[in-house]
């Protein structure tokens, strides 16, 4: 490894006692032999983590495997039971994020800590502890918005703003601190995939400048594209150091997991009729920070899988909303299952029709935390399992049906009993699922099946979502995830600023055209797919001829 | 100040179940020590106060049967409430949907005065009832129509219902021959409750209230609509998704909220009172809420509870006489008795750990930044 | 003129009906913007109304009656963030124990201050101004705490939008979680936000007690603390609106006082009803707006904070 130059006095700085921070090979943050226990629960186990300065450094792992836990007793949130971590060669205490900050360390949370009430420039304001006049402020969030293509409306309120955009404030708050080391924790996870590209090339100058960056993430293809290290972690231990260029997308998931990862079985869908239809369907709504849907419409068929991607926050919510019928919709018309209009009719009525459906929040609206299973098995079963006579709950049934979802669907718990916030995501995921799935639907929406889900239960909700549309329900998907829509759809289309695209079989587009389409271009998609058209049928007439 | 000097908490996997109904003893333990504590700072002699205000009152049947008495609208008032707190609907105003109970049925009594029949009683409670019902129905419509909080409105609603109240004493039903007192005639022998324990005044309400109990009890642990309240408080957003009708449940808790306080404001004025004043009640709607939440807002739990608080009431008032102990003690000992329970509370979810956490180390020997 | 000195000497009225009403919702208002529903503001008024009125009646300072009540306010408080921060009790069923308690309590305090008289609190006497007709008594006769309440409306509003603490309290309450994930001590911004509030309606219901009636009485209050909650509500938590709001209620209840005494045909218990209806009627006009509530009220209003890892 050659040591980077950077100014005359770097290779005699070895001489210099004291000067050990300057020297280009201390690691500007060592994590060393760090352990941190929860109640029920081992998160990190002496894990170690080198990161020298001015790489990107990707931190590897599935959910669940202790990659959150590291980077909170990375930037102060928690602290660690047991182990060190030095700066730049010093061993230093972080006990709140303030300290983080103030050693150089800033961090871009998956979930965002944004106010959505305050504007950009106090969300901003925030984040620094500095004691900066407004209007100063203002001008160095345009200088470095400006400086590294993040471009912001200081004056604009947060509840105004797409998620990428959201990102941004979050990316522009961390760089006016001057950060040393940056954690991103799934930035890509919000984003299309050219807003990704670019959040790249961001990135990569950032780490030119002499900036380490903390890249964590779960996705393999951008990992090799972007970082220079990565460190694997599996169970809260580390399970590998590795130059993930030099790796496979394949041997990292392997890595990861620990096994080699089964991917579903999709034979060719045999469609039947429309059992689920959605025609000029647009909402308004008295809430301000809704986006409204506009003449979305689409069908789905007997037998097949139609998934809608698109970034959070572009109408996914009213949509699902629209189509459960928790915020039903003033036409009857705009939705129909099986023909019969129920769009103005509330959850009730369309789950009689056959309507099923997996909401995103799986704890807090898919389940009741404080809840038995079994009565979690009650709130969406009760009608079409017969759990209630004359008011009355059935509470034998109730029970049985808990205990016949928990042995079909492999959910480890310790029985009906157990409160659903006891169980693990993807154990709960697949009671949920597999709550939705045994009453038969005609019709089964599923908003992001395998968010924050283990690959074991990914893998086997895909499954049973394939094998249910193959007997004939109608699913809809409804995701961010392109890699997770690809496996699993037959048709795709995306919803941008609560407008709906065509849809495409899924095996005549690709992920630069969804994602073109996730950005809103929908004309610049509607070019290139002309475009690869045009070339198929060049390729095709150059070889016949 | 720090709070991370403070004893920490750390969350229980799953919330003890023995802590459920511990707490409520633990938080009336503290009470009685406050209690102790406060008697000796007002000037008395500790035990022989408590002595006065918790043993002497119950020692005699009579007592005992004044205990159950006062009870009777407390558990009544209280089921009601619990309903709706199950369900995050929070009716607070049960003393004024009381009052127009009162006044309805107290109504119907003074109407039929000259003309009365076994008939009246049954038509008296019904229309009790329906008093309270129609009095909480304004908040309910209020929130389900504007969305104004049922907090406010129903608490506003009991002011107007006193002053109502009020306005029937001195005006329009002021006994004729009451010599210009601010109250009602004394109510016709068939428009009073019967009494069951003979040489005490506890009457039919009481059996009246076990109904409640045991009706209570059916609605909330058995029932669907009980599941749909207890989902709905516990997680708003998956009642919507399972598709159960918001409104309708606040309807359903704000009318048993307002029936069962409407039923007890009909018993007091039909049973002890024997007339319409202008205070039937020392704030049984208001202690009400202290005695649904000490009852784990489970209607068993809130017939021991009820019994409890009663008690406070009889023991004030028996004090006042033997010690001249302030009556307004019993207000405070109401009000640490909750304070205590929700303080406890925290035992259920959470466990205390004295100390240092076992979530931080202590500092490195290494110096932290500059 | 003489209808001109009636129509000022009501509007002076009001603007004493209306101070209590400041305070308690002020306070309320800070405490509400840190994301904490405090419903125990009639319990500190009432609390603060007795301890004003004790120190007043045993040492005769104006002062040191109305510091009482702040530090009677402030106590109640600090019972109420123990429960809901530390021991992370509901904050309704808290706020209504503290309510329970506090009437009791006052009760148990002022039983030996029933009926007694005060002096009230000295008025404010600008030479040659305060002898002014009509515009003397309006503008510069009230008493100090009226001046206080007016400066305290601006105060709050400066402090909350254009200070630093102010925005980090509105941030605490918009979201606890990212507060705290940045680095923000939720749990002690709180704690002085609930302080604030209980000082505020402390000195609101000293006010009571001291200027207002003056005398002490059970239950003296007779709801306005809930009125005061109600005004948050309906000031849309702006501080501002809570002034003109305070001003309209006590507008309300002193017309209703003016009609009895000038022999209106209507009983009196129905016109003591209009400031309780009014507040319903101001409620449901405001509340039915969703869009202006959602975007107002504290994201985190009385949800419990734990620190989640």
């Amino acid at each position: 490894m050659s040591i980077p130059v950077r100014d005359g006095a770097a290779t005699a700085g070895a001489a210099i006692p004291g000067a050990a921070s300057r020297l280009p090979d201390v690691p500007r943050l060592e994590v060393r032999r760090v352990t941190k226990r929860f109640p029920g629960c081992l998160a990190n186990d002496c894990v170690d983590l080198v990161l020298r300065s001015g790489e990107i450094h990707a931190l590897l792992g599935e959910n669940g495997a202790g990659k959150s836990t590291l980077v909170k007793i990375i930037y102060g949130v928690l602290e660690a039971d047991a182990g060190d971590l030095l700066w730049e060669g010093r061993p230093v205490r972080i006990d709140s994020p303030a300290t983080a900050r103030k050693l150089g360390i800033g961090m871009v949370f998956q979930h965002f800590s944004l106010f959505e009430s305050l504007t950009v420039a106090e969300n901003v304001a925030l984040g620094l502890d500095g004691r900066e006049r407004p209007a100063a402020l203002i001008e160095r969030i345009r200088l470095v918005s400006q400086r590294y293509g993040l471009e912001l409306d200081p004056d604009r309120h947060v509840y105004n703003l797409s998620v990428g955009e959201r990102q941004r404030v979050e990316i522009v708050r961390c760089l006016l601190q001057q950060p040393r080391l940056l954690v991103m924790d799934e930035p890509t996870s919000v984003l299309t995939p050219q807003e990704a590209i670019s959040l790249f090339e961001t990135l990569r100058r950032l780490a030119a400048e002499g900036c380490t960056i903390l890249y964590i993430s779960h996705k393999l293809e951008e990992i090799r594209a972007l970082c220079d290290s990565a460190t694997v972690l599996r169970g809260g231990r580390v399970v590998a150091s590795v130059d993930p260029r030099t790796q496979t997308a394949q041997a990292l998931a392997e890595l990861m997991i620990g096994s080699s990862l089964m991917s579903p079985q999709r034979s060719p869908a045999t469609t039947g009729a429309a059992r689920l239809q959605v025609s000029h369907l647009s909402t308004t709504s008295d809430d301000p920070f809704a986006t409204e849907l506009k003449e979305v419409r689409f069908a789905v068929r007997a037998g097949e899988i139609f998934g809608i991607a698109g970034v959070a926050g572009n109408g996914q919510a009213e949509l699902l909303a629209a189509l459960s019928g928790e915020q039903p919709v003033s036409d009857p018309m705009m939705v129909r299952i099986d023909g019969e209009p129920v769009g103005n009719s509330g959850p009730q009525r369309r789950r009689n029709l056959g309507l099923a459906f997996v909401p995103e929040e799986r704890l807090g609206r898919g389940a009741v935390p404080e809840m038995s299973l079994s009565d979690n098995a009650l709130l969406s079963g009760a009608r079409t399992q017969g759990l209630v006579r004359q008011g009355m709950i059935r509470r034998g049934r109730s029970r049985a049906f808990a205990e016949r979802i928990i042995r079909s669907f492999n959910v480890v718990t310790h029985g009906y009993r157990a409160e659903a916030r006891s169980l693990s995501g993807g154990n709960l995921q697949k009671f949920i699922v597999g709550r939705e799935i045994l009453q038969e639907p005609k019709v089964l929406v599923v908003a992001q099946p395998t968010w924050g889900v283990d690959a074991g239960a990914a893998a086997a909700i895909h499954q049973a979502l394939i094998d249910l549309a193959r007997q004939g329900t109608a699913v809809l998907v409804i995701s961010q995830d392109l890699d997770e829509l690809f496996v699993l759809c037959d048709r795709l289309a995306v919803l941008f600023q609560g407008r709906l695209s065509d849809s495409e079989p899924t095996g005549q587009t690709s992920v630069e055209q969804i994602g073109l389409l996730m950005g809103g271009l929908f004309e610049a998609s509607i070019a290139a797919a002309a475009a690869r058209n045009a070339a198929l049928a060049g390729k095709e007439t150059s070889h016949v001829v | 100040m720090s709070f991370d000097a403070w004893p920490r908490l750390e969350p229980r996997g799953e919330p003890s179940p023995a802590m459920v109904w511990l707490t409520p003893v633990i938080a009336v333990a503290a009470t009685v020590v406050s209690g102790m504590i406060l008697f000796t700072l007002l000037g008395f002699d500790p035990v022989a106060t408590l002595q006065a205000y918790f043993i002497t009152p119950v020692s005699t049947r009579y007592g005992l049967a004044e205990l159950a008495l006062k009870a009777t609208p407390l558990t009544l008032c209280a089921i009601g409430l619990a309903t709706g707190f199950r369900a995050n609907i929070w009716n607070i105003g049960a003393e004024g949907q009381l009052t127009i109970g009162a006044i309805c049925g107290g109504g119907v009594a003074l109407a039929a005065w000259g003309h009365e029949g076994p008939w009246l009683l049954p038509v008296m409670m019904v229309a009790g009832v329906l008093g309270g019902m129609g009095w909480a129905a304004i908040p309910a419509w209020l929130r389900v129509r504007f969305n104004a909080s049922e907090i406010l409105t129903s608490l506003m609603l009991v002011y107007v219902a006193s002053l109502l109240l009020d306005y029937l004493m001195h005006g329009p039903w002021r006994d004729p021959e009451g010599f210009n007192f601010p109250q009602s005639r004394q109510f016709g022998p068939d428009a009073l409750l019967p009494i069951i324990v003979s040489e005490t005044r506890l009457h039919l309400g009481s059996p009246l209230a076990l109904v409640a109990v045991f009706s209570g009890w059916l609605l909330l642990a058995r029932s669907f609509v009980g599941f749909q309240i207890r989902v709905i408080g516990l997680t708003p957003l998956a009642a919507g998704y399972a598709g159960f009708n918001q409104r309708r449940l606040v309807w359903i808790t704000l009318m048993i909220g307002g029936g069962l306080s409407g039923l007890a404001g009909v018993i007091e004025v039909a049973g002890p009172i024997g007339q319409l004043t202008p205070s039937i009640s020392p704030g049984y709607g208001f202690t009400a809420i202290i005695v649904a939440f000490l009852g784990r807002l489970h209607p068993v739990g809130i017939l021991a509870a009820a019994l409890l608080v009663a008690l406070s009431y009889i023991g004030g008032e028996a004090a006042q006489i033997s010690l001249r102990l302030p009556l307004a003690v019993t207000g405070v000992f109401q009000g640490m008795l909750l304070f205590f329970l929700l303080a406890s509370d925290v035992l259920i979810r959470y466990r205390v750990r004295l100390g240092a956490s076992s979530h931080r180390r202590p500092a490195p020997a290494a110096q932290g930044i500059r | 003129m003489e209808g001109a000195t009636t129509a000022v000497a009501i509007a002076v009225a009001m603007i004493a009906a209306a101070t209590p009403l400041i305070f308690a919702a002020l306070g309320e208002l800070v405490t509400e913007k840190s994301g904490m529903l405090n419903l125990g503001v009639e319990g500190m008024m009432l609390v603060g109304a007795v301890s004003g009125f004790a120190v007043e009646a045993t040492t005769g300072s104006g002062i040191l009656a109305v510091a009482a009540g702040a530090v009677a306010g402030m106590a109640l408080a600090t019972l109420f963030s123990v429960l809901t921060l530390a021991l992370l009790a509901n904050q309704v069923a808290t706020g209504l124990a503290l309510t329970l308690f506090g009437t009791g309590l006052s009760a148990l305090i002022g039983k030996s201050f029933v009926g007694m008289p005060l002096p009230g609190l000295p008025h404010l006497a600008v030479p040659g101004l305060s002898d002014l007709p009509l515009i003397g008594p309006l503008i510069f006769g009230h008493d100090l705490l009226v001046y206080l309440a007016i400066a305290m409306t601006f105060g709050v509003h400066e402090f909350l939008y254009r200070t630093r603490p102010g925005l980090i309290l509105r941030a605490v309450g918009e979201n606890h979680d990212a507060a705290h994930a940045i680095g923000y001590p939720v749990l002690k911004i709180r704690f002085a936000a609930v302080l604030f509030g209980g000082a505020m309606s402390g000195i609101g219901g000293a006010y009571l007690s001291l200027v207002y009636t003056p005398m002490w009485a059970e239950n003296m209050t007779a709801g306005r603390g809930w009125i005061a909650l109600a005004l948050v509500v309906f000031a849309t938590w702006k501080p501002a609106r809570v002034l003109a709001g305070a001003w309209l209620f006590g507008g309300v209840s002193i017309l209703a006082l003016h009609a009895q005494g000038s022999g209106v045909a209507v009983p009196s218990q129905f016109l003591n009803m209009l400031p309780y209806l009014a507040t319903i009627l101001v409620l449901v006009l405001i509340s039915r707006d969703r869009t202006r509530i959602r975007l107002n009220a504290p994201a985190c209003l009385g949800r419990s904070f734990y620190p989640t890892v």
